[in-house]
């Protein structure tokens, strides 16, 4: 067989995709009516296309999915009501059921899995009940960052947020899945929140996925070659803008 | 856990009326219903939660989005645990465009293109997760360079050498599927 040419490759395939703008696709077909590799390319594109749509199955989501999932965003979608009486009378008693089963699944569905997400919200409430939130008390992330040269095979971002209502405590090495990680201390008013970070392995960046053990809140994300967990008892919002913050800074 | 605003206009009837994409798209990457399943319900809820992202419309490549990150999430987690094999990595996949016989429309064809067929998924299935799921976006969502290109984070120059690459892996499975 004929190979098509290198160079017209992706055109001949944009082409078959319908990508390609009407000048360049006459220009195409003028080279097509005289070469045969690529007249073969367009050939085969159009088989493997034509039976791909054909055979390969498409899969539907399942109904349970779908009303577990029209259930969940029923109780967002209402407006807050004054009274509950005002509640009941306006949510049929069978999507009330419905919400009630997935917010057992939204309980569940994040802590599968998520070990992870144990041992940070215990090394969190250690650091609070041991009075061990510190190795280094520092305001200042030029103490703070230094402090890990050394203690760590890695170098942590330290960033301050004293400005934007979140002030830098200080830094502590702690243990999750059994590595040395670093935990950057911050306070908001009264609340303590815990920035738990180390190496990740994938490069994939992630935005923040919550999750909320025993009351406790926790957002993951992972950005550049680190993994980041944000835990506090503050609320979830307060815990979102604290991580937003601190991703925008420098 | 979930927002206290009501989501903005149009984004409920974005997650909704793409359920079927997004849960064709997380089964074709993680080749497992029930992980699907899982990973369709925790993208609903990211959606909901980042609703900031959402700019209108209908959608798809928005929420298609967020469910490849999940899925992508899913797949490391269970990578990071040992329980899958890892992906062969999305190197250059070589086989041949070799002509193809149109499948045969007589009915003792039936169990030949039935195996043939198997062989074509599992083809799919087999291709390295980045190739899969641009040529799942592409010929069974139909979307366009650039929607794909939104929905999996990359160029789309990108989209378009993964496209042909997979689609040139598959040119020499289509053949040995179907000769017998
Ligand atoms: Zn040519």
């Amino acid at each position: 067989m004929s190979e098509p040419c290198e160079d017209r490759i992706l055109l001949l395939q944009a082409d078959h995709d319908g990508e390609l703008d009407a000048g360049r696709a006459a220009e195409l077909a003028t080279h097509v009516a005289t070469c045969l590799g690529c007249a073969a390319a367009r050939r085969d594109l159009a088989a493997v296309s034509t039976r791909l749509r054909r055979e390969l199955p498409y899969h539907r989501a399942p109904d349970r999915l779908r009303a577990a999932i029209t259930a969940q965003m029923a109780p967002v979608a209402a407006p807050p009501p004054p009274r509950r009486a005002l509640l009941r009378r306006q949510i049929p008693a069978f999507v009330a059921g419905m919400a009630a089963a997935a917010s057992v699944a939204l309980v569940v569905l994040p802590r599968r899995g998520s070990d992870v997400a144990e041992q940070v919200l215990g090394s969190h409430l250690r650091s609070l009940q041991a009075a061990h939130l510190f190795d280094v008390a520092s305001s200042d992330r030029h103490t703070v960052k230094p402090w890990f040269d050394g203690r760590l095979d890695f170098a942590p971002p330290v960033r301050d947020l004293a400005a934007q209502g979140f002030p830098l405590e200080g830094g502590r090495l702690d243990h999750i899945e059994g590595r040395a990680v670093a935990a950057l201390v911050y306070r908001r008013a009264r609340h303590v929140i815990n920035l738990f970070l180390w190496p990740s392995h994938s490069l994939r960046p992630s935005e923040p996925a919550a999750s909320t053990i025993s009351g406790y809140h926790l957002l993951r994300w992972r950005e550049g070659d680190m993994v980041f967990w944000a835990v506090s008892d503050v609320n979830l919002a307060e815990l979102e803008e604290f991580v937003r913050l601190w991703r925008a800074a420098t | 856990m979930l927002p206290r605003s009501a989501p903005p206009p149009g984004l409920e009837q974005a997650i909704t009326g793409n359920l079927d994409a997004a849960f064709n798209l997380a089964r074709w990457l993680l080749r497992d219903p029930s992980a699907a399943e899982d990973v369709v319900q925790e993208s609903a809820l990211r959606a909901l939660r980042y609703a900031e992202g959402w700019r209108g419309g209908d959608g798809r490549a928005w929420l298609l989005q967020i469910v490849r990150n999940t899925a992508y999430d899913w797949l490391s987690r269970r990578r990071a645990r040992g329980e899958v094999a890892l992906e062969a990595p999305a190197g250059d996949v070589a086989g041949p465009l070799d002509d193809l016989p149109d499948p045969a429309p007589d009915p003792e064809a039936v169990l030949a293109e039935t195996q043939a067929r198997e062989g074509l998924d599992a083809a799919v299935a087999a291709l390295p997760v980045e190739l899969r799921e641009c040529l799942v976006l592409r010929e069974v969502e139909e979307m366009s360079y650039r929607d794909i290109a939104r929905t999996t984070g990359v160029p789309v120059g990108t989209v378009m050498s993964r496209l042909w690459r997979a689609r040139r892996a598959l040119a020499g499975a289509c053949v040995e599927g179907t000769t017998p």
